[in-house]
């Protein structure tokens, strides 16, 4: 294994009686990378990411981690059921001991410090989410694993939550390995893409992915505009009085790049 | 006041002090069908020990551990639901031992004792069992509590961040084993689940964390223990199923406080 690798999957799988959820799956990831897997349902996604974290062990080929990682997790399902009375300053000291400080700043950044004293239950999904997520970086992982981090939140928080997750990357120069479904919004940080369906139907750099027929046959060509939306909305900005910025900072009357849809800066 | 009953509140006292904090995980792992069974098992436990000629509190720990390691083996094993496999183990060792015990025609075996607890009969010996066995209970309890409750809310968050949720609860279980071989003789094979679970019901409606409800569950016990006694001296009824009622009218009670 590579001293830069702090995961690694070689022809790893997962056999369940006689079918396999997921074979023949290699990758790395590598501190201050964003891997995303992507793919359908059923086609794996969450068996890989517990294939490398060491909570399934495969049946086939190996998975190995750095000793020592310090790990956030974000699992895809998780519920809290009512005869356990939890508040969210003790769901955030799960795994770890944490000042209060410490649980303040993280749940601060994923938006929900005014939740601190809630009952886990009564919050609602995207609050849950924003709650999961900020346990999982409070620790200072080495290593986010996050299955679907945004479901439930909305559009505008989605985006903000995506880049909070880029921007932790850099602060903590942390590894990254994410399954999400927003492909228009994950593309946008990821550095690798991974693309299961059962097994890797195909892997590399967004635009190699996007552009490669595996994807296009698994997702439509449509699915192709994903990445090109985000390209367009990165070399402007729309302001508020609906003129537009530039790339190079001058300011016009309207953008001749972008199409009907605007990604997210619309 | 006579000995003997200071003797059976020290003993169900005890018991219920221990109880109260397993009874929480018991109840957030829904696992109350699996404190029947072991408490079922308990039944071979003690026909073993006469065979034996063993102390049967020792004996009863040995088969409930031994039942709770084959729950443990098949669960992983996956082939059969768990209430499946509870079953089985639970009716399956209720009749091994009511036929161990029947076949020892040369024994008289208290049967409404062991089956609803003998709390007056208490001597010295079981309350350091009680008081010695559940120190000890409450001692790893404490000393595993952040991993198992961890476990508890999140086996695979658990596990992704580095710690062995299986291997903590295969400790809990082994807890609530001895747990059920102390409890025996206080309220017997067939209301020890009662102790566990009733006043850690009842705490649920008062307490805003886990610690707190652990707590708030050992006095809710205590005070059954308590109650029931007194109770079962003042209308002369079994002081076993007394205290299990006591519980029963706290937790009741309970349900005015309004739902958090």
């Amino acid at each position: 294994m590579s001293e830069r690798n702090i995961i690694e999957l070689k022809q790893a799988g997962f056999r369940a009686g006689e079918r396999w959820a997921v074979r023949d799956v290699s990758f790395t990831v590598q501190p201050g990378e964003i891997v995303t897997l992507i793919g359908p349902n059923g086609s794996g996604k969450s068996t890989t990411a517990k294939l490398a974290l060491g909570i399934t062990k495969p049946t086939a080929g190996t998975a190995t981690r750095t000793a020592d990682l310090t790990i956030g997790y974000v699992p895809q399902k998780m519920s809290i059921d009512w005869t356990l009375p939890l508040t969210v300053s003790r769901f955030m000291r799960l795994t770890d001991r944490l000042t209060s400080d410490e649980t303040l700043a993280a749940l601060q950044r994923t938006g929900v410090a005014q939740l601190v004293n809630d009952q886990m239950r009564t919050l609602s999904g995207g609050e849950f989410q924003r709650v999961l997520l900020a346990r999982a970086i409070a620790r200072k992982p080495d290593l986010l694993v996050l299955d679907e981090p945004a479901q439930g939140v909305d559009f505008q928080g989605e985006i903000e939550l995506y880049q909070l997750i880029g921007d932790l990357r850099n602060e903590l120069n942390c590894g990254v390995l994410m399954i999400s479904h927003d492909l228009h919004l994950v593309m946008a940080q990821t550095d690798k893409v991974i693309c299961l369906n059962g097994h890797m139907c195909c892997a590399g750099t967004p635009t190699t992915v996007t552009e490669s027929d595996d994807y296009r046959n698994l997702f439509g060509t449509r699915a192709g505009e994903a990445l090109a939306i985000y390209q367009h909305s990165h070399d402007h900005k729309h302001l508020p009085d609906g003129t537009v910025q530039l790339a190079d900072g001058t300011v016009a009357d309207h953008c001749d790049t972008c199409g009907t849809e605007h990604g997210e800066n619309s | 006041m006579d000995d003997f009953l200071i003797r059976a509140g020290v003993a169900a006292v005890g018991v219920a002090l221990v109880a109260g904090p397993l009874g929480c995980f018991v109840i957030w792992r829904r696992l109350s069908y699996f404190g029947d069974t072991l408490a079922h098992g308990a039944l071979l436990g003690v026909a073993l020990s006469f065979l034996l000629g063993l102390a049967p509190v020792a004996i009863v720990f040995l088969v409930c551990a031994f039942i709770a390691l084959a729950l443990f083996a098949l669960q992983r094993d996956g082939a059969l639901a768990s209430d499946a496999i509870l079953g089985i183990l639970s009716h399956g060792s209720l009749a091994l031992g009511m036929v161990a015990i029947g076949a020892m025609s040369w024994l008289r075996v208290d049967l409404t004792g062991l089956l609803f607890g003998d709390i007056l009969a208490v001597n010295m010996n079981d309350i350091l069992t009680i008081w010695i066995g559940g120190a000890v209970c409450l001692a790893v309890l404490v000393l595993i509590w952040n991993r198992l409750f961890a476990a508890t809310v999140n086996g695979d968050i658990a596990a992704a961040e580095g710690q062995q949720p299986e291997r903590i609860t295969l400790v809990f279980m082994l807890l609530v084993a001895g747990v059920i071989a102390i409890a025996m003789k206080v309220v017997g094979v067939l209301l020890i689940t009662a102790l566990l679970i009733v006043p850690a019901a009842t705490s649920r409606r008062l307490a805003h964390t886990p610690e707190a409800m652990a707590v708030v569950a050992s006095l809710l016990g205590a005070a059954s223990a308590v109650l029931g006694l007194w109770a079962s001296l003042q209308w002369d009824v079994q002081a076993g199923p007394a205290i299990v009622v006591a519980a029963l009218v706290l937790f009741v009670g309970s349900l005015a406080i309004p739902q958090r």
